[in-house]
C-alpha cells in the first residue's frame, strides 16, 4: 500500500512536470536561441552571424559582445515615425500586421458569435452535428482552402464570383479582387472563425438559462437580455476567442503571402524575408522577439480579466 | 401566524371576486400532459400554495403565469386582463427564481434595478435608485447593496431575489421553490419572514412547493396537484383534516388508509379484523368500493386490557389488538407502528405526556388501537 501511493505521489509530480517540461523544451529554449540570434552581429558565413558571447581560453565566463544594431534599427524607425520619407518598412508591416489581425479578430466574433449562439440553443443532439461541421474545414489541408479562396477570388473573368458578378449584371468588368487587402481578410476571417466559435460556443452553452427567463421576467426585450446578460456573462469565451484568433493572425504568413501578393507586406513576411534572401538573422529575430514581448501584454492583460470574470460565476 | 380558520374566513369574504383567474389550463410537453385540465380561482392579497412532487406540473403552471410557458389550451386572466397574448416581459407579473437566478456580473443593487429600467415610460435614475434603496431597505440589505451576488450568502441571496421580484410591484408575485436552496433550520424562520413581508407588501402571491410544512406555514389555501391535475384546493387544515382523495391523504402528513366495501353501512376490510365503522354523515351507497383514512394521531393506542379515557370501547369505536412493531421517538411525541395479528400495520402518533407516570409500551408488548368512526375519513378516489 505504501509503496503505491509513494508511486502514485511520484506518478503526479511527474504528470504536473510534463507541461513545464513542454514549455522549457519548445518555448523557453528556443526563445532563448531567438534571443541569442538577435543579439548578434550578421556576418556572411554558415551560420550568418557572430554570436553575443565568445568563451575565450582560459577564462571562467563567457565574454559577452551583445550587438544592439538589429534594435536599434526598430528604434530608430520609431522614432522616424511621423517624419515624412522616413524608411519604416518594419513599422509598416507591424501596423499592417496589427490591423489586418484587429479586423480579422472583430469579424470573426461579429460573425461567429450568431454561429456559437445558435449552436448553444439547439437541441443537444443537433449540436454536436452542427459543431462537426464547423470543424468540417479543418479536414482538409489548409493550404488546400486559401488555393480554393484564390480560385474564387480570382480577378479575371474565370474567377467564381467574379462570373457570378457578371452573370447577375452587377458589374460590367471582372472586379480586382485578388492580391489586396481584401482578399487577405476574407482568406483569415474564413480560416480562424472556428477558433473563435469554438471557445464562445463553450461558454455560451453553460450559460445559465433561467438568467434569460429572469431577464424576460423583469420586462427586458430579447435584445436587451442579449446586452446586459448575455454579451457580459460571455466575456470570457470572447476573450478567449479573441486571442486564440488574434495572436496567430498577427504572424500569419502563408495567407497574406498567397492572397495579398506583394501587395500587402506583414510583420511574418518581413521575418521570413530577413531570415531567407536578405540572410539577416539578427534583424529577424530581433523582430519575433519584440513581437513575443508585444502579445504577451495583451495575453497578460486578458487572462487577469478573465479571473476576474470566473469568480462571479 | 394566524389559524387556519381565520384566514380561510377572510379568503372566503372575497371569494366572489377573483383576482386570478385559471380556467381550464393545459399544456402537453411530447406525450406528456405538465398540466391538465387546471381551473383555479385566487383573491386579491392572497398566498397560495401549489403543492406535489416533482414533475407534477406545479412548476410548468407556475411558468405559464409568468408568460415563459404558453398553455396549449385555457386562459388566464388576470385583474380582468387576459394575459394569453401578452409575452412575459410584459406581463405585470415577477417571479423568484428556485436557487433565485440573480444575475451573477452584477451587483445586488444593480440586481433590483434590472427590472425598473426597463419600465416604459422610463423612470428617471434618481426614481429608480429611490425604489432600490426602498426594496434594499424592506429585505434589510442596504449594506450589501455593493456587493455581488456570490458574495452573499444563501439567505441573502434569497432576499435580494425577492427584493428584485417585488421591486417593479407586480400584481401577481411568483415563487418557485422560493426556500428549497435554503438549510432547513434557515428555512423555517425564513418561511415566517417572507410571509410577514409579502403580506405587509400586500402582494398576491402564488407559490410553488414539494415541501408540505412550506406550504402550509406559508399560505392561506393550498392547491394539491398530482400528475398534471390540480386535486384540491383548501386552507391547509381541510386539506389536512378532510382530505377528498387518497393522494391528497397520503401526500400530506401521515395517514392509515383502509381499502374496502361498503356492507350494511360498515367498511368490510380484509385488513382490519372487524367491519370498519364509518363516520355518520358518509354518504355511501351498498357495495361502494371506498378507502377510510384515519390519521395516526387519531389512532388511540393502550396496553392490551388497560382501561382508559383514552381507548374508546364500544359503540361508534374501531378497536384491533396488536403489538409494537417500531417507535420513532421524536420528542413532543411518538410514532409506533403496531402489527395487527393478520400483519396489517397501523400507525398511531401518541403525545409523549400522555402516559403520565407510566412507562410507555415497548417493542414487542401487546397493545390496543382504536379509533371513533368520526375520526376516520372516507375516500372514493
Amino acid at each position: 500500500m505504501k509503496r503505491q501511493s509513494f508511486f502514485l505521489a511520484r506518478g503526479r509530480f511527474w504528470v504536473g512536470m510534463l507541461p513545464w517540461a513542454w514549455m522549457l523544451l519548445f518555448f523557453a529554449l528556443p526563445f532563448a536561441l531567438i534571443l541569442k540570434v538577435s543579439l548578434s552581429t550578421p556576418e556572411l558565413a554558415i551560420p550568418p552571424y557572430v554570436p553575443p558571447f565568445v568563451m575565450e581560453p582560459g577564462a571562467v565566463l563567457p565574454h559577452l559582445r551583445p550587438d544592439l544594431a538589429s534594435y536599434r534599427r526598430l528604434h530608430d524607425e520609431l522614432l522616424a515615425l511621423g517624419t515624412s520619407g522616413a524608411d519604416l518598412q518594419y513599422l509598416s508591416a507591424w501596423g499592417n500586421s496589427l490591423l489586418l489581425a484587429a479586423l480579422t479578430t472583430l469579424l470573426c466574433l461579429l460573425i461567429g458569435y450568431p454561429f456559437a449562439y445558435h449552436i448553444a440553443r439547439s437541441r443537444e443532439a443537433a449540436r454536436n452535428t452542427l459543431l462537426m461541421l464547423v470543424m468540417l474545414p479543418f479536414w482538409t489541408s489548409f493550404l488546400l482552402r486559401v488555393y480554393a479562396w484564390m480560385v474564387l477570388l480570382d480577378s479575371s473573368e474565370l474567377g467564381l464570383v467574379n462570373r457570378l458578378l457578371l452573370a447577375a449584371g452587377l458589374v460590367d468588368a471582372p472586379l480586382q479582387l485578388l492580391y489586396n487587402a481584401g482578399a487577405v481578410l476574407v482568406g483569415m476571417v474564413y480560416s480562424y472563425l472556428p477558433f473563435m466559435v469554438l471557445p464562445l460556443y463553450a461558454n455560451l452553452v453553460k450559460l445559465d438559462q433561467r438568467l434569460l427567463e429572469a431577464a424576460a421576467d423583469l420586462g427586458a426585450r430579447p435584445w436587451t437580455t442579449f446586452l446586459r446578460v448575455t454579451l457580459p456573462l460571455s466575456r470570457r469565451g470572447i476573450v478567449a476567442g479573441s486571442m486564440l484568433v488574434f495572436i496567430p493572425a498577427v504572424g500569419e504568413f502563408v495567407i497574406p503571402d498567397l492572397l495579398g501578393g506583394g501587395d500587402v507586406l506583414m510583420i511574418g513576411r518581413k521575418i521570413w524575408d530577413d531570415f531567407g534572401p536578405n540572410q539577416d538573422w539578427p534583424m529577424a529575430a530581433a523582430v519575433a522577439v519584440t513581437m513575443v514581448l508585444v502579445l504577451i501584454a495583451p495575453i497578460v492583460l486578458l487572462h487577469r480579466h478573465g479571473r476576474n470574470a470566473e469568480e462571479e460565476q | 401566524m394566524e389559524p387556519d380558520g381565520e384566514k380561510g374566513a377572510d379568503w372566503g369574504a372575497k371569494r366572489g371576486q377573483a383576482y386570478l383567474r385559471i380556467e381550464g389550463a393545459t399544456k402537453r410537453f411530447d406525450d406528456t400532459l405538465a398540466v391538465d385540465d387546471v381551473s383555479l380561482a385566487i383573491a386579491e392579497r392572497e398566498i397560495f400554495a401549489l403543492l406535489g412532487s416533482s414533475g407534477c406540473g406545479k412548476s410548468t403552471l407556475l411558468r405559464m403565469l409568468a408568460g415563459l410557458e404558453t398553455p396549449d389550451a385555457g386562459r388566464i386572466v388576470l385583474d380582468g386582463e387576459d394575459l394569453a397574448a401578452v409575452p412575459a416581459h410584459r406581463r405585470p407579473t415577477n417571479m423568484m427564481f428556485q436557487s433565485y437566478a440573480l444575475f451573477p456580473h452584477m451587483t445586488v443593487e444593480a440586481n433590483v434595478a434590472f427590472g425598473l429600467w426597463q419600465e416604459r415610460p422610463r423612470l428617471t435614475r434618481a426614481e429608480v435608485e429611490a425604489r432600490v434603496a426602498e426594496m434594499l431597505e424592506l429585505v434589510q440589505m442596504q449594506r450589501y447593496a455593493r456587493r455581488k451576488p456570490h458574495e452573499l450568502s444563501g439567505g441573502q441571496q434569497q432576499r435580494v431575489a425577492l427584493a428584485r421580484s417585488l421591486a417593479k410591484e407586480p400584481k401577481l408575485l411568483l415563487l418557485d421553490e422560493p426556500l428549497a436552496a435554503l438549510d432547513k433550520k434557515i428555512r423555517q424562520r425564513t418561511q415566517l419572514e417572507l410571509v410577514n413581508l409579502i403580506e405587509r407588501v400586500g402582494v398576491t402571491c402564488i407559490l410553488v412547493t414539494h415541501d408540505q410544512e412550506e406550504a402550509m406555514t406559508m399560505a392561506g389555501r393550498i392547491g394539491v396537484m398530482s400528475e398534471g391535475r390540480l386535486l384540491q384546493v383548501g386552507t391547509p387544515g381541510e386539506i389536512y383534516e378532510t382530505p377528498t382523495c387518497r393522494f391528497t391523504a397520503e401526500f400530506i402528513g401521515e395517514t392509515n388508509l383502509f381499502r374496502g366495501r361498503v356492507e350494511g353501512g360498515a367498511l368490510a376490510c380484509e385488513d382490519f379484523p372487524a367491519a370498519i365503522l364509518l363516520p355518520p354523515d358518509a354518504a355511501l351507497a351498498e357495495g361502494d368500493e371506498v378507502w377510510v383514512s384515519v390519521r395516526p394521531e387519531r389512532v388511540r393506542l393502550s396496553r392490551a386490557g388497560a382501561a382508559s379515557s383514552h381507548a374508546p370501547d364500544g359503540a361508534g369505536c374501531n378497536a384491533a389488538s396488536g403489538e409494537v412493531a417500531d417507535i420513532a421517538y421524536l420528542g413532543s411525541h411518538s410514532v409506533y407502528h403496531v402489527r395487527l395479528a393478520n400483519g396489517r400495520i397501523v400507525i398511531a402518533s401518541v403525545p409523549s405526556v400522555h402516559w403520565g407516570d407510566a412507562p410507555p409500551p415497548t417493542w414487542g408488548d401487546a397493545v390496543r388501537v382504536a379509533w371513533f368512526a368520526p375520526d376516520g375519513v372516507v375516500l372514493t378516489r
